[in-house]
């Protein structure tokens, strides 16, 4: 019985890949119905099926499987031309084994359907259009239950076989494993003799081609067996099928075993013993290595989600009537399979959005100057330990209005509140719960449940979602998420003396505030203490408050993490920053799974124990997360600016005469000013004490050639702080203008300057500028 | 319950202030001497925190909290436990051995046993000398909101 089961469900998975394959090979056929390699792949594969379901005595499916199977030859006999109506049958035939394999699955019977209809239809379209001079397909035994013609899931029969029952072999297109082939490309063979081996087949000749060329002395009897055993093997031993569950077992083993390296090397650091410490680091270089490994094996390609997405566009533009092109981008882009699973259904979700609301009927985009047919594209890359997915289209785009309109509406947003927002903090109420402006509720989208799940899932992995739109142009989603779950980078804090990690994708920056600095410090807004971070109010909470703990003793110093979270900024204050490291996540255990405030626990490597914060948590623990806190949306340009970071955001300063140089942001660590009187001179260089240091000044005016800085002028020196390697080096300019966002950029003989608002900026690298000036190391950090 | 009491039961005794205690040695994994544990804000109280227990993650509960039982303050043994396919540790004073025990001198604990322990005492073995008191290691580990549901 068991032993049945499992074959079963091998069948199961077979099958359910199988399906998923040709559903994309259908809708390939309908843009290239003469493709005679994916029309027989195409018929393979349902062959396959229904071999299979015939051998383990599903009747009602291998009914079905047959039918399809037979309209499939003649198209691929070129008696029939692909249609509309046909597409659609054929579609219909591998949904209705779709969902007899999902009773098989859950009864372990095939259960009752009824696919007469479908079956009549098929029968039709096969017949109707059909000369009857159509030759019968070969390969199509009436019977259909026993089809030894090509090698099913359950028999092991070998491949070379599949060439004896198979006269269709002479098919333009053979397929890529034929033994003939092998030995052609071996050199055992040539192409010509294999062709008439295999026209002696198809005129009745029982033997196998190999047979056929070595009786014939065309080929040698090594060469044919050596051939038979590489077509083996590249049918099924190149890859093995392993249980997810055996391999988030290793991967758990793995990751402890990362944990006692970590212990291990600490252990050793103060060794003496020579071979000790190279059998450490022996240990330690082989770890990593299987970690890797072993990370590896549960990556998968993106396009295994994507795969079911050009079904799913073809199915509704015709249920819509739009035209629609799908493109994809990145196919091959890997992401644990977690992290797959939990995307799927958002990114399946976006995509039915768009093809729903976002692209208009090619009517309309005949009127607007448009291709009647609309894009809609996939783009997925890696990003700095990300994976970003973009789904853009270039539809109508996002009506800011209506949304602003509706949301105010809702009592999202008050009125005033609404007037002033920006466009594009506008359309990211999409993602409010409750949310839709469709003028209609369809099967597909507007029953204001979606976008908001959208947003839910994709954080819950640890990811962003953002909407970007342009009126008449087209929309794109850009969703992050993380490579994968079980090892994140995170920043080490510290409260009260103990240890906890901060998951690097909720962290903004880093804020540290001087007692003395009284300009900046944290106020009090109607009890609720603030920081002006660049001008904007950012609601702080104190992580010792938040846990409980002993309230600290004044350390002189102030430090706050910026975090976000729901597209919200707050700053947490804790009693020191410490380290940014890998953590290996593990959950907790039952008692204190309900504390929100924390995701998870890790191992540090001293061994001790170190809990994971939950960011979503916090805020929502300090009452920062609140549905319709209006206040807290403004914060969203400071997010928006910060979530660029990556994209290449540059400062704008202007130099004493009046010229424009931008700073990439990433390099700037804070912006200060320095009255004249603090800024003395050392060694002839202009200096002022920093934060309890030493900072050397340099004038990027004169840097950069212009004849005069600022720093000689009796106004105060507008200075932006660069930090490299640990070395702080203030560079004076004249103002700080702007910042701006993915600007234009164009590299010219190693020169980068960059466009914006129609004025070429240069661009200037802190860590050269350091350099020049004989400060920090001389490594050039190559980011421009 | 009463199937297990009809054979000899192995039981790992330990003390709690003044209580004798004994588990059965087959829910015991293994006792460790003091431990590095990391503390758990907003846990319920008898939560002493974290341990790593050659990598896996585990919550250390203080025994004489859940008790409400006076302890001598040095509690720094781990006795980890096994249930329901969960690993918990102990943290109790001392350690004692392992003792065999005649089950004609079980009995259910008094019902006038109040506190918390009422609800996490299933009997005592009468020793010789005094009482040895088995806790029900299930509700122990299990938090109270959860051991009020067993109760429901």
């Amino acid at each position: 019985m068991d032993e049945d089961d499992e074959i079963i469900g091998e069948f199961l998975v077979e099958c359910s890949e199988g399906l998923d394959r040709l559903d994309q090979n259908l809708v390939e056929l309908e843009e290239t119905p003469d493709d005679r390699e994916i029309l027989t792949e195409a018929f393979r594969t349902l062959h396959t099926v229904k071999g299979s379901c015939g051998f383990l005595g599903f009747g009602q499916m291998e009914v079905v499987a047959h039918r399809g199977e037979n309209l499939l030859s003649l198209l691929r006999d070129a008696v029939l031309e692909m249609s509309d109506e046909i597409a659609d049958a054929l579609l219909a035939t591998v949904d209705a084994i779709r969902q007899i394999t999902s009773t098989i699955d859950e009864t372990g019977a095939e259960g009752v359907h009824d696919h007469s209809a479908l079956i009549a239809e098929l029968e039709r379209l096969a017949s109707a259009e059909a000369p009857s001079e159509a030759p019968a397909d070969p390969a199509e035994p009436a019977t259909g239950a026993d089809t030894p013609d090509e090698p099913t899931a359950v028999g092991d029969e070998p491949a070379a076989d599949a060439e004896v029952e198979q006269p269709e072999a002479i098919a333009p297109e053979p397929a890529a494993e034929r033994i003939g082939d092998i030995l052609v490309d071996d050199g055992e063979a040539r192409r010509d003799d294999v062709e008439i081996a295999a026209t002696e087949q198809s005129l009745g000749d029982d033997r196998k081609i190999g047979e056929i060329l070595v009786e014939e002395g065309r080929a040698e009897g090594a060469a044919v067996e050596k051939a038979a055993t590489k077509q083996r093997a590249s049918r099924s031993d190149s890859s093995i099928r392993v249980d997810v569950e055996l391999l988030d077992r290793v991967m758990n083993l793995v990751g402890e075993l990362v944990l006692a390296r970590n212990q291990m090397l600490q252990l050793t650091e103060g060794a003496k013993e020579k071979p000790l410490i190279s059998a450490a680091q022996h240990l330690s270089h082989i770890t990593s290595e299987l970690q890797e490994g072993v990370m590896k094996t549960r990556m998968q390609p993106i396009g295994n989600v994507w795969s079911k997405l050009p079904r799913v566009v073809r199915d509704l533009s015709r249920q819509f009537g739009k035209q629609i092109r799908l493109e994809m981008e990145g196919k091959e882009t890997e992401l644990d399979k977690g992290i797959i699973e939990a995307i799927k259904d958002p990114l399946t979700h976006i995509v039915r959005n768009t093809v729903d609301h976002g692209i208009e009927m090619p009517d309309e985009r005949v009127a607007n100057g448009k291709d009647p047919e609309g894009v809609l594209k996939l783009r997925a890359n890696h990003e700095g330990g990300q994976v970003v997915i973009e789904i853009s289209d270039d539809g109508k785009g996002i009506n800011a209005d209506i949304i602003r309109e509706k949301a105010i509406s809702k009592g999202l947003i008050s009125a005033e509140a609404g007037a002033e927002m920006s466009d594009k903090n506008v359309v990211n109420f999409i993602f409010a719960p409750g949310f839709s402006t469709a003028q209609a509720v369809s099967n597909v989208s507007g029953r204001g449940v979606g976008m908001d799940v959208v947003r839910t899932n994709v954080e819950r992995i640890g990811g962003t979602v953002d909407v970007r739109t342009e009126a008449g142009q087209g929309t794109t989603f850009k969703i992050k998420i993380p490579l994968t779950l079980a090892i994140i980078p995170a920043l080490i804090v510290s409260a009260d003396g103990d240890r906890y990690a901060v998951p690097q994708v909720s962290l903004q920056e880093l804020v540290r505030i001087e007692d003395e600095d009284e300009d900046h410090s944290i106020e009090m807004v109607h009890g609720a203490p603030v920081y002006r971070l660049r001008g904007r109010l950012l609601p702080v909470v104190d992580l010792r408050t938040n846990l409980s703990l002993e309230a600290g003793e004044p350390q002189g110093v102030t430090n706050i993490v910026v975090l976000h979270s729901d597209e919200r900024l707050f700053g947490l204050i804790v009693d020191s920053i410490e380290d940014t490291e890998e953590i290996v996540v593990k959950p907790l255990e039952r008692q204190i799974k309900d504390i929100d405030l924390f995701a998870g626990a890790t191992i540090m490597g001293d061994g001790k124990v170190a809990l994971i914060l939950d960011v979503h948590g916090l805020a929502v623990a300090s009452n920062l997360t609140g549905p319709g806190s209006t206040a807290s949306w403004g914060l969203e340009d400071e997010l928006d600016e910060g979530a660029d970071y990556d994209e290449r955001a540059l400062l704008i300063v202007e130099l004493a005469d009046g010229s424009m140089v931008g700073l990439p942001l990433d390099q700037v660590d804070r912006l200060e000013s320095f009255s004249p009187d603090r800024i003395e001179r050392s060694d002839g260089r202009p200096v002022v004490q920093y934060r309890g240091a030493i900072m050397s000044l340099i004038d990027v005016g004169p840097s950069m050639g212009l004849s005069h800085g600022v720093l000689d002028g009796p106004e105060e020196a507008n200075v932006v702080v660069c930090n490299q390697n640990g070395t702080l080096a203030g560079l004076a300019v004249g103002h700080i203008r702007d910042i701006v966002l993915d600007p234009e950029m164009h590299e010219e003989d190693g020169l980068v300057r960059a466009v914006v608002d129609g004025r070429v900026i240069d661009i200037a690298e802190p860590p050269r500028i350091m350099s020049m000036a004989g400060i920090g190391s001389d490594e050039l950090i190559g980011a421009y | 319950m009463s199937e297990k009491m009809d054979h000899y039961l192995q039981l790992c005794t330990f003390r709690v202030g003044e209580l004798l205690l004994g588990i059965d040695v087959l829910n015991v994994q293994e006792v460790l001497r003091e431990q590095s544990i990391t503390r758990v804000p907003h846990a319920h109280p008898s939560i002493s925190g974290l341990i790593n227990l050659r990598g896996k993650i585990t919550t250390a509960i203080d025994l004489g909290s859940r008790l409400d039982a006076q302890t001598t303050g040095s509690a720094a043994i781990h006795v980890v436990v096994r249930t329901g396919g969960s690993v918990a540790s102990v943290i109790v004073d001392s350690i004692g051995e392992v003792i065999e025990v005649d089950p004609s001198t079980y009995e259910a604990p008094p019902e006038t046993m109040t506190g918390p322990a009422r609800e996490l005492i299933l009997g005592a073995y009468k020793l010789e000398t005094e009482l040895l008191l088995v806790p029900d290691v299930e509700r122990v580990v299990a938090m109270p909101s959860a051991a009020v549901e067993v109760v429901a």
